[in-house]
């Protein structure tokens, strides 16, 4: 039995209005302009609230991860609005097209639709795998680059907004920062300028230029690292805003880029040929467009150290990262890029880290908890901390958990300043404890 | 002067220090959800009463006190925190610290690397399930630690989550067996809850401190954990009062207490918690309500001594027993309902007893029990029938209500719901044990709220804005409850909200409904939990319908019975019950041993009774009960298990390979042995699973949630390295064969990656080569090529020539296997068409052939008189299909084909075996059971993980069973 929707076909970019689900905010803003300018009219879902998780308990197995539940239930809470013509309104959803269930949110999404009565809106499919060849959505060249475009000038208004918020004198004003470029870049966008490579890397010093201007005081704060299932990782309404319960601890936030998972999925198509065996010669066109990407992540990574902010290192550096802890055949979900995140952060200074999962997502059990331990045996000061976020988890459990792994945090956090301080709890406590001193015995 | 306040999910805690840091002031008292009100009077008491000036250093802690401290702007502790803060005070040299609370476990380890662990949001809590446990068991924490110090033996509990546990224990009670062995077993399942869970791979050793209320308060519970852990731990001084002591030593910041007490005053004015529309709008809409529902009722008659002869119907169920007697004219004549007490035979002869007195003369025609407990009442008291407990629930629905096409019961400690279609049962769902609780988890609460249940559930009829709790297991409903009441919700709106969550579980987590239309349009609800209007109203509103609520509701069960009775019952018969002296007389010992007939090693109970008759309980076969072991022939999970075993170590000319049976070699372990053999190795496999090699590897799993079998693994790899083998091989796999049935040929991520895993957090690695390598044998000319290369780096110099013979060997012998399966597949089917034997597709995924993951749910098929074959032998007999789903693992397509072979099979049904905590699960029992309902088949799924009691899986499989014969009647 299959539910079918009708697919999304090329007229419809001039009839429909194409809503797509919220994830990571700042580069799906970039992304609509961007979108916007090529004929499509889109809007990012702003929805949020209970009835969003409701909608997606009621029409989706409530045992399928938690993104897949909200995407959907956010949809479904969308047509439901009467905010939209729903002859001319049609969804976008990406498929990343791997062994993880989630290559199958587009199915789940045409079978809730079916059932909510909304059988008549069409779905398109954002995908590279090939998969949906009937509904996928038509993507030009030029669109595409633009899209990258968008993920690029938006991950790096996103580190910049992170290094300079918690330090900013004036309280506000790395978001003013933020919003100004978002809306030059938009205008950039709609305007079909600076997206070319060699344009961002004109671009990128100027905004990173206009950010170190802002007045700060640099204190010694602590600094955590987001990573996790991209959903869950990104979205507000997936992480009950994660990022914002951080600042609210005086920390720095350093969420890895948006660009890091689309290498990853691009990488995956060489490394599988490399493991098992293929087409060398795709696997040669995803490796060229890997090096050109690594080019332009390069120069953004560069301008930024010139200013004095932290950059990771480039795509090719991050995948020797887990050498020894997992191998870069781990592919399904966020596969090894999560782990290599998380050592590239512990590497960085941002040694706490919160790893954010739905609740029983598959490829985490490997990825993610599975590797903490070995993180561990060979960077003894990670301080990782796995929170699972599903329908039913509460705020307080998390936080909680959240407010461990800063304790700790923060307590060295004071060792390392070396501040004359009065008689802190640690004195009390008998001395800081021992963390460096060895590797848990037995790894 | 300083004071710490901790606020726990059950208890509150208070110490107050003078400036030489002793105690002068010290508390810890349930705060039954009161947590404003407590802290507001214990902050105002140590001011006026023991704080002259009323002025000290404050922090505050505990899971409860964070949102609190943050609105009343005192410095927040994290508990764990604290707890270290104390022990490097109070217990210097202290190398590890298990801690107990009210919902949560915790281990610190202070030496050698500090590490904090905390329980999983899954994992349940420990105080609070200790308590929920002794109120299954009717006794006080106090009395149950005093019952366990006489345990002879223990019993295997679930330790994964609180509910599994439950589940284990209620049947254990109703087979009898001992309270104090069942006391004890609970403790040492916390005890292995908070070790699997919580250490991940970290021995604990070196001297060890045991804190919080459970561990205070259990002497069992401390000398658990001493014998698993071989030492000895102490429980210090003041123990209760770590986190409050550690809160106190960390507070820097002075305050007015009495200040800090009116600033809560403030806070719990402030409700914002999500809410819900209230149930009833007002008075009137619940006058009419209530109107509506009187009018569903059973006449009642006077039991007089001309009643004629009677028909009784006992429903035994998990929590209550229920026993009707009705006249020839299906009046009621007597009811009674009643707590079982742990034990429903002394209830049921005390009733039967009391009629017998009544009514002298009594001709009883017939005597039928259902429930959990059918076959222990009706061996014990010589009933005349026994019948599935679905089907009692129908008749009596049936009765009611002719053309009824859905029926919900929600019981004390399970639900269940059938759809009905031309006048049989067309599909059963039964909640797993994962969202059970339903009434006895309203009730646990009402208790711990210091409510008996039915006042509770009245609190919450005119609740202004019930809160929203969600629709998950109950476990979760415990934190957000907690949750609520941080936020000021009142026990109104808690009330009422709990109800909406038991519906909501009902309808979005075990039927799966997403409107009324889909039930159905005549709806019966039953069962004792829908005596509580609130949830019956929820009910209603949810779905958007009226419905049908008996006035019987809690006594469907047995009023079902009594009516099948009399239905099968000749005219002028006579009940084979015991007769009055025979009841006066009657007597129960119970004996519990283990079951040597095979590896299942079933724990039996044997009920021996005044007259010497035994009843057996606890076991899967009917060897104990017959001495003939079941018939294997007719079992291809059996023989896939026989084919591997077969599979013997050769020569080893050039080492040792050690291979663990486990995930998907349960599959592909005739490909890598003929390989690693022909190569010269002897390859000695991990034995088959039993409970100890899962203990064994159990405290190197670093993820609590993942799968069974894949947590299984562990235990092989270490029982591997104990074999002494030169290196274990256990290759990654992103793909699996590709069988062509599906758009894809994945392994799910778990069975893909695990290697990964075990890599990562075995110890028993670190000495061991282990070969893990990325293949791919879908591949196979390319696996040829590479497969060389990947050998050399373990083994180098292997000659080309052998290895590539060697590879052939092993494509030829794992096709030899597949179509080994298959054939034998063929004959089973034949040989049971030939005995007009029903054939049950049992369908999982290769390692469900393990025994210890699917607890001999085979046999148990066997023992109905079915077949049971595998998904791979008949999946190849259908075409690729379109499904609904993306088609893209291996194993799943064998599912879903096998689903759809069956609907072209008259009298072929499959039974789908779910593990939990498979994530892929949750996409493809929707799709299996699409496949097989618009072929006309009934779906059935058995979601299995660590749990060993299959009384559940019984009930559902003879309602299977019976709902196939009622079809089958319907046709002829």
């Amino acid at each position: 039995m299959e539910y079918m929707t009708p697919n999304f076909t090329k007229d419809m970019i001039h009839t429909h209005k194409i809503l797509i689900p919220n994830m990571a905010v700042t580069q799906f803003r970039l992304m609509e302009a961007a979108l916007a300018c090529e004929g499509y009219q889109v809007e990012v879902l702003g929805n949020c609230g209970s009835q969003v998780a409701q909608l997606g308990l009621k029409y989706v197995h409530n045992d399928t991860c938690y993104p897949a539940l909200l995407v959907i239930g956010q949809f479904i809470d969308a047509l439901n609005s009467g905010k939209y013509d729903l002859d001319h309104t049609a969804l976008l959803i990406t498929q990343t097209g791997g062994g993880c269930r989630a290559s199958n949110y587009i199915k789940l999404l045409r079978k809730a639709l079916v059932k909510s009565g909304y059988g008549n809106i069409p779905v398109a499919s954002l995908n590279f795998s090939g998969l949906e060849k009937d509904s996928g959505l038509p993507l030009t060249l030029p669109l595409l680059r633009k899209v990258i475009a968008c993920i690029f000038y938006g991950d790096l208004l996103c580190t910049l907004r992170n290094q300079v918020h918690p330090y900013e004198n004036q309280p506000g004003s790395a978001d003013a920062m933020t919003e100004k470029w978002i809306a030059t870049i938009q205008g950039w966008m709609k305007a079909n300028r600076h997206y070319s490579a060699a344009d961002m890397k004109r671009q990128f010093p100027v905004i990173i230029a206009d950010y170190a201007a802002i007045p700060m005081t640099r204190v010694p704060k602590v600094k955590v690292g987001v990573v996790g299932e991209i959903y869950v990782k990104y979205s507000p309404l997936g992480n009950n805003d994660l990022e914002k319960f951080l600042e609210s601890q005086d920390c720095e936030v350093n969420l890895p880029g948006l660009m890091g998972f689309v290498q990853y999925c691009i990488a995956n198509m060489t490394l599988d040929v490399k493991l098992y065996g293929g087409n060398l010669l795709r696997a040669g066109g995803a490796d060229a467009l890997l090096s050109w990407l690594d080019s332009v992540v390069d120069s953004m990574n560069k301008s930024l150290r010139k200013y004095g902010f932290y950059a990771p290192g480039t795509f090719r550096e991050l995948m020797k990262k887990p050498e020894g802890i997992i191998s870069l055949g781990a592919k399904m979900g966020e596969g090894w890029l999560l782990t290599a995140e998380m050592i590239e952060l512990v590497e960085g200074g941002y040694e706490n880290i919160v790893c954010a999962q739905p609740f029983g997502c598959l490829p985490n059990h490997i990825v993610g908890k599975g590797m903490i331990n070995r993180i561990r045996a060979l960077h003894p000061t990670a301080n990782i901390t796995p929170v699972d976020y599903d329908p039913s988890a509460t705020r307080v459990n998390q936080e909680n958990r959240i407010k461990l792994m800063l304790a700790v945090a923060k307590e060295r956090l004071g060792k390392k300043a070396e501040a004359p301080a009065p008689v802190t709890a640690e004195d009390l406590a008998g001395g800081p404890p021992a963390l460096e001193t060895a590797v848990p015995a037995g790894i | 002067m300083r004071v710490g306040l901790d606020i726990g999910s059950t208890t509150i805690k208070c110490v107050a220090l003078n400036d030489a840091d002793e105690i002068i002031f010290s508390t810890y008292e349930r705060h039954y959800s009161h947590i404003l009100e407590k802290g507001r009077e214990l902050l105002t008491h140590v001011a006026t009463q023991v704080i002259p000036g009323g002025k000290a250093k404050l922090a505050i802690s505990g899971s409860a006190g964070m949102g609190l401290a943050d609105s009343c702007k005192v410095p927040f502790v994290q508990e764990v925190f604290a707890t270290r803060v104390a022990a490097n005070r109070l217990a210097p040299g202290t190398d590890c610290i298990i801690e107990l609370g009210g919902e949560d476990a915790k281990i610190l380890f202070l030496t050698n690397g500090t590490e904090v662990r905390m329980n999983g949001s899954c994992a349940g809590g420990t105080g609070a399930f200790i308590d929920q446990m002794a109120t299954l068991l009717k006794m006080s924490a106090d009395e149950m630690d005093k019952a366990a110090q006489k345990a002879t033996r223990t019993y295997t509990i679930a330790s994964r989550c609180g509910v599994f546990a439950k589940s284990d224990i209620q049947p254990l009670i109703n087979q009898g067996a001992q309270a104090g062995d069942i006391a004890a077993s609970i403790y040492q399942a916390v005890v292995n809850q908070t070790i699997a869970g919580l250490a991940q791979g970290r021995p604990i050793q070196g001297k060890i401190l045991y804190l919080g209320g459970p561990l205070t308060f259990s002497a069992t519970l401390r000398k658990s954990f001493d014998n698993t852990l071989h030492t000895t731990g102490t429980c210090p001084e003041n123990s209760l009062l770590y986190v409050a002591l550690g809160a106190a030593y960390y507070a820097d910041e002075t305050f007015d207490l009495a200040d800090v007490a009116n600033r809560l005053e403030q806070y719990s004015a402030t409700a914002t918690y999500a809410s819900q529309p209230p149930l009833f709008a007002n008075k009137q809409e619940y006058e009419e309500f209530h109107a509506r529902h009187m009018k569903a009722s059973v006449p009642c008659v006077p039991f007089s001594a001309d009643c004629g002869p009677v028909h009784i119907g006992i429903d035994s169920g998990s929590t209550t027993i229920k026993l009707v007697v009705i006249d020839q004219n299906d009046n009621i004549l007597f009811t009674s309902y009643q707590p079982n007490l742990g034990n429903p035979l002394p209830i049921v002869r005390k009733t039967l007893l009391g009629i017998y007195e009544n009514h002298p003369e009594l001709q009883v025609a017939s005597v039928t029990t259902t429930g959990y407990g059918e076959e222990l009442v009706k061996n014990a008291f010589h009933c005349d029938r026994g019948l599935v407990e679905t089907v009692a629930h129908f008749t009596a629905a049936r009765h009611f209500m002719p053309n009824v096409d859905f029926i919900i019961d929600i019981g004390g400690q399970d639900m269940k719901c059938f759809k009905i279609e031309d006048g049989a049962i067309s599909n059963i769902f039964l909640n797993e044990a994962c969202s059970s609780g339903c009434g006895s988890f309203l009730q646990t609460f009402a208790e711990a709220l210091g409510y008996n249940v039915k006042e509770f559930a009245a609190l919450g009829l005119f609740a202004d804005r019930p809160v929203d709790l969600g629709s998950r297991c109950t476990v979760f409903m415990n934190s957000s409850v907690k949750q609520a009441q941080k936020d000021g919700a009142s026990i109104e709106n808690i009330s009422a909200g709990l109800s909406i969550s038991v519906v909501k579980n009902a309808l979005y987590k075990v039927i799966r409904a997403s409107s009324p239309e889909e039930l159905g349009r005549n709806i019966v609800v039953q069962g004792g939990t829908f005596y509580n209007e609130a949830v019956l109203r929820a009910f209603e509103k949810e779905m958007g319908v009226e419905v049908i609520r008996p006035d019987i509701a809690g006594l469907m069960g047995a009023y079902g019975a009594a009516l099948f009775g009399k239905a099968h019952a000749r005219p002028g018969s006579h009940s084979t019950l015991l007769n009055r002296e025979e009841l006066e007389n009657f007597s129960q010992k119970v004996n519990n041993v283990q079951c040597k007939g095979c590896g299942n090693h079933c724990q039996l109970t044997i009920n021996i009774f005044a007259d010497g008759k035994r009843f057996i309980s606890g076991n899967r076969c009917d060897k104990p009960v017959t001495g003939k072991a079941s018939n294997e022939e007719l079992d291809l999970y059996a023989y896939k298990l026989d084919l591997l075993l077969g599979y013997k170590p050769g020569p080893a000319t050039r080492g040792t390979i050690g291979i663990p049976l486990c995930l998907n070699m349960y599959e592909l372990l005739p490909f890598w042995h003929t390989l690693f053999t022909k190569l010269g190795f002897a390859v000695k496999v991990s034995p088959v699973s039993n409970r100890d090699i899962y203990q064994e590897g159990q405290a190197t799993i670093p993820s609590d949630t993942a799968c069974f079998p894949a947590k299984l693994s562990h235990g092989h790899i270490a029982e591997l390295v104990k074999m002494g083998v030169d290196a274990i091989f256990y290759p990654c796999m992103s793909y699996n064969i590709d069988e062509h049935l599906g758009d894809n040929h994945y392994n799910c991520p778990v069975v893909a990656y695990y290697p990964e895993v075990l890599a990562g957090n075995c110890p028993e690695l670190a000495h061991t080569t282990f070969i893990y390598d990325y293949l791919d044998l879908a591949r196979r000319k390319d696996f040829t090529k590479k497969f060389p290369a990947v050998l050399d780096k373990y083994f180098p110099g292997m000659p080309k020539h052998e290895v590539k013979q060697a590879i052939d060997a092993a494509y030829d012998e794992y096709a030899r296997h597949m179509a080994l399966v298959r054939a034998r597949g063929a004959e089973i089917i034949e040989k049971a068409r030939q005995e007009h034997r029903r054939i049950i597709v049992l369908a999982g995924r290769p390692y469900h052939v393990d025994p210890e993951v699917n607890h001999g749910i085979d046999k148990l098929i066997l023992r109905q008189g079915a077949a049971v074959v595998t998904e791979d032998s008949v999946s190849y007999l259908v075409d690729k299909f379109q499904t609904s789903v993306l088609n893209q693992w291996t194993y799943h397509s064998r599912l879903y084909a096998a689903a759809r072979y069956c609907t072209t099979q008259k009298d072929m049904d499959l039974v789908q075996l779910v593990s939990f905590g498979c994530g892929l699960d949750a996409i493809t029992t929707d799709e299996t059971r699409e496949i097989l309902q618009e072929g006309g088949k009934l779906y059935t799924q058995l979601k299995i993980d660590e749990i060993t009691n299959l009384g559940a899986v019984n009930i559902r499989l003879r309602s299977l069973f019976a709902a196939l014969e009622e079809q089958a009647e319907d046709r002829k």
